[in-house]
């Protein structure tokens, strides 16, 4: 046939309407624009102008639209009507659901409000879901950051008040070295990705740290395939090759840290290890110009690192020196820690090398006029091109804290935190831990709560304890088991209800948390315990109110349902009072609103819990007269007031003269503004204040002008951190508040106020030689949690789940492609198909998180691949240490922030003799409370 | 059987780099959302919510190990990952368009698309069989050829603002690993790229003469050549040899600021 070529219509119409509104396919928060067709969702694409992506979207946000039309959609509310965990279910209207509520929680409210557990998942809506926890008054509330990364988080704010992701991120414009460790695939995935494109378009280099070379460590030019949960020993080494060698930015830290503060030396004083303090109570360095004694933040002081203090026979030594004395011990040499990190000395040398030389060698300097807090006043900004990232995989170990500490250490003595080319803050960080709350608990029958539930604790007068000293919050965070717990322990919550310890509850209330199945260690245990019943027969948890816009595995263990929309249908602000979608260079702000109707008879949860609230009359939701102060979650958004000016969305507010940003008065029309603006409203920071943010009055000011603090807030980063000491202190026998005495020794060893490094408890509690093997799961970048699954396009990607074997344990073992494996920890037993991974950690495995599903849940047919071939490593992890033998509850958590220590986890691996038929564990399928989807789909949404 | 064009003016095609590509899916996804709605078909599904679950994509991206070879400055090579991500490649000979018995299969003069005119296309499958790369994939509900158009309906869209008229994977690709442009012009970016970093043919031997071209990934793991530390040594040069000599040399430095 000759050529022929047919004329097609190149401009053909691409949509009736273009809805601009924020994404939910994962916490990125990216802008979209929904292309719609006959009032129908026809193209899902990336916001050009959001301040997150930046016009690009990842595969999970192009899905979108396989997601409003998924058939595990709930429909209405649910009442259960069959035993907890058959998935039995009558659907009933909103007035009858919102009754029962009511009913349940109303009675709690008056006689024990801590008899209400309230926590919820993964919540975009914190700083509102707290505010009515704490209007109904249990102390019982948190999210679900103690089982993902608060390690990071804590770490992050103790050490120099912001960490990674939404605290900040790396000068992507000038960094010339980038070096990332243990990074979760979808943590900040869209921006990350933008970044590393950056870098590799420019040919600066990419350091990943990772056992598994997958996904960013696969295109980073050098890989570190370390031995899970030593990195904390190999940055310590780093630390240590780079202060041998004089390779630390000397002016910067004593300027901007705490490393010239003096420590009181004196070994028999209550204040042993505290800081040196004046009058008013600030921390005192010598000054370099007169050698005396001054504030650390006086006019004109020289802060000197090197002089010390000698007062009634006792010399106090600044941080610096204690830091000297730590590190530079050879017991951080590249040689001591090499066998146990998986890293060759020789490569630990070349990586300290190579960032001394990017930061001091290829040091550079912008000409921005800025002004330090001391009053002087800058001509240059001094660039050190070397920045880091880093999330959960560091984070979830039972070292956990100390290693990100050290991470943040490691950036601050390389000048790099808030300098050109460095890490940069984004707003409404940075934040010092004295501008945070402390954790609040004080419960009071039938009214508030006395304070916000999470904080920040600064000593043992902090903590959250009883005056029996037991703890006050069901997850027993700010306790002694856990003194820094600032994400609370969302992990723990339903063993503890289970075992009544600290104490029972009576209704246990989630939202988006999948506790059943991959959201909980020891997940058939956890069935179990939401399923036992006490000796009169009645459940040992009485009530579970769950809410989740989908059949989620939780969904068939919960009493009452009240179903979520999807995040086309809903309002939402992504707030600066929570956790913001700012960019480093501006604060910014976000909205999701109804793009569509929902077609089902289902609720936003956020305007749920505001019925319910006006339900109760709680009393931040009540005005004087009685009447509801909010119809909803919208006039939540545009009316509520945090404080004076100060609302949950800070673009276009009511001032004086009309509309502005910031601070100001209510604004009616503020959700047509930002929806007319894309959903979203960014503010920029002038240049002066773009870099230097903690230490720069600029910054400060621009702050305050934006509602961000009240006053400016300039601070030091805490090497030190001076907190720590005091609960060691209290280990040692000082002060009122004691530990109990099984607790002294953990404390006295893993509160060190300078970052140190110890094995994962793992280690110690099971035998090493018997579980040599280290197992971890990761997130794929394609793939959220449980809810990609119900996803027809994204299912297609990950729809099961191999355990990656390295080549090592592939060999001896025998395996082949498609076999089986047995992998067993000290908890339990999984039964897997493996596949090879050559570019793993040769004692690794691993395999996807959250692939694995129970038949019948997630509308999905009982032969999905999901639920015959993929897993879940929960079943191997338990929520609790191994019984020591003393008859306590020693929970799998990080000692300090009680971060769930999911990595620690040692197995070993055997070729199964007899494949079964599917995954083993294998649970009887759940009865689904809506229909399965159509076998094939042919979506078009404008024919 | 159906001719190719002498010559087409300009040679739109893709530039993909494998050295940034980290695997996400993102261009895969992006293009059955815009592909499923616009041109032709709906690129559908089958098992969507059962069993395996399997449908019509024109992109899918492949994760490839590689094991470099020992050499005597790395004798222990660790093995890499990279990610591949394929499509049609739009070929000058394309030996999916000669095969094609009913003319469907075309390639375009003015910009060298390779495009299945489905009301042509019987779904025999002889250019999918002809096609040495597995890009062409026959839609189970449809019964007609689908691939990938380069986005024929939004590179020259009207209706889509200037910026936006690029084939869908390119503009939503989050790390800028894919490239848009004609080959034909020498100075285009895709052109100019493809000489900076040495893009390839995919199966040159093939002698399909693919338009797309794949930048290789950069030398990876340099910091495992032994020798690479006696050159960046000077960088660790050790300032004292016990805790004491740091402090006496950090007095000494200090004076210097």
């Amino acid at each position: 046939m000759t050529h022929h070529q047919p004329k097609i219509d190149t401009s053909p119409k691409v949509s009736d309407e273009v809805r601009k509104t924020t994404c939910y396919m994962c916490a990125c928060r990216c802008g979209i624009n929904v292309h719609m067709k006959d009032g129908k969702v026809a193209y899902i694409e990336g916001n050009r102008d959001h301040p997150v992506n930046k016009g690009v979207l990842c595969a999970k946000g192009s899905a979108g639209i396989m997601q409003v039309n998924a058939p595990s959609r709930l429909r209405a509310p649910l009442k259960r009507v069959g035993p907890r965990g058959s998935g039995e279910f009558e659907e009933i209207s909103w007035d009858e659901a919102l009754q029962i509520a009511a009913d349940w929680l109303e009675p709690i409210r008056e006689e024990n409000p801590e008899k209400l557990a309230f926590f919820t998942g993964r919540d975009q809506s914190q700083s509102f879901t707290s505010f009515w926890a704490q209007n109904f008054g249990t102390p019982n509330y948190a999210a679900h950051g103690g089982f993902c990364s608060v390690n990071m988080a804590a770490a992050g704010i103790y050490t120099m008040g912001g960490a990674f992701w939404e605290f900040g991120q790396p000068d992507w414009d000038h960094t010339k070295l980038f070096m990332l460790f243990g990074v979760a695939e979808d943590h900040d995935s869209n921006p990350i990705k933008i970044g590393i494109g950056k870098i590799k378009a420019r040919g600066a280099r990419v350091i990943g740290v990772n056992p598994i070379r997958s996904g960013y460590n696969a295109v980073a030019d050098d890989w570190v395939g370390i031995t899970p949960g030593t990195d904390g020993l190999f940055i310590l080494s780093l630390i240590h090759e780079l202060m041998k060698a004089g390779k630390i930015d000397l002016d910067y830290l004593a300027r901007y840290t705490n490393a010239p503060v003096l420590v009181n030396g004196d070994e028999k004083s209550p204040d042993y290890g505290l800081f040196l303090r004046d009058e008013d109570g600030k921390p005192l360095v010598i000054d370099r110009k007169t050698g005396k004694l001054t504030a650390f933040d006086k006019p004109g002081v020289r802060p000197d690192l090197h002089a010390t203090h000698r007062a009634a026979g006792v010399t106090h030594r600044p941080v610096m020196h204690l830091m000297a004395e730590r590190y530079l011990d050879k017991q951080y040499a590249p040689e001591a820690v090499a066998e146990r990190c998986g890293i060759k000395a020789d490569k630990i040398r070349t990586i300290a090398a190579e960032l001394a030389r990017v930061a001091f060698d290829e040091a550079f300097e912008l000409d921005h006029e800025w002004t330090d807090f001391r009053g002087e006043k800058h001509t240059k900004m001094m660039g050190r091109p070397v920045s880091f990232h880093s999330m959960r995989g560091v984070s979830a170990h039972s070292n956990g804290f100390q290693t990100c500490r050290a991470l943040h250490v490691l950036q601050i003595i390389l000048g790099t935190v808030e300098v050109p080319g460095g890490f940069r803050f984004k707003p409404p960080y940075p934040k010092p831990v004295s501008a945070h709350p402390k954790p609040h608990a004080k419960v009071t029958p039938g009214s508030p709560l006395n304070g916000p539930h999470l904080g920040f604790v600064q000593g043992p007068d902090d903590l959250v304890l009883k005056e029996d000293g037991s703890a006050g919050r069901i997850d027993k965070a700010f306790t002694w088991e856990n003194p820094m717990s600032s994400h609370g322990l969302m992990h723990m919550v339903i063993s503890n209800a289970h075992a009544g310890d600290p104490y029972k509850i009576d209704t246990l209330f989630m939202y988006m948390a999948n506790m059943s199945w991959n959201s909980s260690m020891n997940t058939k245990g956890v069935m179990e315990m939401l399923t036992d019943t006490d000796e009169n027969g009645d459940y040992v948890i009485p009530r579970i109110i769950y809410s989740d816009a989908y059949s989620s595995e939780m969904v068939a263990y919960s009493d009452l349902i009240l179903p979520d929309t999807t995040y086309l249908e809903r309002h939402d602000c992504i707030s600066l009072l929570d956790r913001p979608i700012c960019e480093a260079d501006g604060a910014a702000d976000a909205i999701r609103w109804p793009v569509i109707e929902p077609d089902r008879d289902v609720r936003g949860f956020q305007t749920v819990l505001v019925q319910l609230a006006n339900k109760m009359k709680l009393p931040g939701f009540t005005n004087d007269d009685g009447s509801a102060k909010y119809e909803d979650y919208a006039d939540y958004m545009v009316n509520h007031e945090r404080r004076p000016g100060i609302g949950p969305l800070a673009g276009w507010r009511m001032g004086d003269k009309g509309l502005q940003h910031g601070r100001g008065a209510p604004n009616e029309g503020q959700l047509n503004s930002y929806i007319a603006n894309g959903g979203f409203f960014v503010k920029h920071i002038p240049e002066a204040a773009a870099y230097y943010k903690p230490w720069s009055k600029e910054y400060q000011d621009w702050a305050v002008g934006m509602g961000i603090y009240d006053s400016p807030q300039p601070y030091i980063f805490d090497l030190y951190v001076e907190t720590m000491r005091k609960f060691q202190l209290a280990a040692e026998g000082h002060g009122d508040r004691q530990p109990p005495d099984h607790l002294r020794e953990r404390i006295k060893a893993t509160m060190d106020p300078l970052p140190i490094w110890y094995a994962p408890f793992e280690d110690d509690n099971v035998d090493t030689a018997e579980f040599p093997v280290h197992a971890l799961t990761q997130r794929p970048m394609a793939m959220y949690h449980s809810w990609g699954t119900q996803n027809a396009w994204l299912r297609q990607i990950h729809g099961r789940n191999p355990l990656y074997v390295p080549t090592k344990i592939w060999k001896a073992n025998g395996f082949a492609e498609g076999d089986w494996a047995s992998v067993t920890s000290a908890h339990g037993e999984i039964i897997v198909p493996v596949a090879h991974m050559a570019a793993l950690n040769e004692n690794t495995i691993w395999t996807w998180n959250a692939i694995g599903k129970r038949k019948g849940a997630w509308a999905l047919g009982e032969d999905a691949s999901e639920a015959t071939k993929g897993f879940l490593l929960n079943h191997l992890i338990h929520e609790l240490q191994p019984p020591k033998g003393d008859g306590l509850r020693w929970s799998n958590s990080d000692p300090i922030t009680g971060q769930a220590a999911w990595f620690d986890l040692r197995v070993k691996v055997a070729k199964a003799s007899a494949p079964p038929d599917v995954s083993q564990p294998a649970f009887d399928p759940i009865k689904s409370p809506v229909a399965k989807g159509p076998s094939e789909l042919t979506w078009k949404v404008g024919k | 059987m159906t001719t190719l064009p002498e010559s087409t003016t300009r040679k739109l095609g893709l530039v993909i780099d494998l050295d940034t590509c980290v695997g996400c899916h993102a261009c895969v996804v992006s293009c059955k959302g815009w592909n499923t709605e616009n041109y032709g078909a709906p690129l559908s599904d089958q098992n969507a919510y059962d069993g395996a679950g399997s449908g019509t994509f024109l992109n899918r991206v492949h994760s490839y190990e590689v094991q470099p070879l020992a050499t005597s400055e790395m004798p222990h090579p660790a093995a890499q990952l990279i990610h591949f991500p394929k499509s049609c490649l739009h070929c000058e000979d394309a030996p999916c368009v000669t095969v094609c018995p009913t003319g469907a299969s075309y390639k375009r003069v003015e910009d060298g698309i390779v495009l299945v005119n489905e009301s042509d296309c019987i779904g025999c499958g002889l250019c999918a069989w002809a096609c040495p790369y597995g890009a062409r994939e026959l839609d189970a509900a449809e019964g007609v050829m689908k691939k990938c158009t380069l986005c024929v309906d939004r590179i020259y869209n009207e209706n889509l603002p200037e910026v936006d008229r690029a084939p869908a994977c390119v503009r939503t690709c989050p790390a800028g690993a894919r490239h848009f442009g004609d080959f034909a012009d020498p100075e285009s970016n895709v052109s100019k790229l493809t000489a900076e970093r040495g893009g390839m043919d995919l199966m040159p031997e093939q002698e399909t003469k693919p338009v797309n071209k794949y930048l290789p990934p950069r030398p990876k793991d340099q910091m495992d050549h032994a020798g690479d530390i006696d050159i960046l040594a000077p960088f660790l040069e050790p300032v004292m040899e016990e805790p004491k000599g740091f402090l006496g040399w950090l007095d000494k430095a200090l004076e210097k600021i």
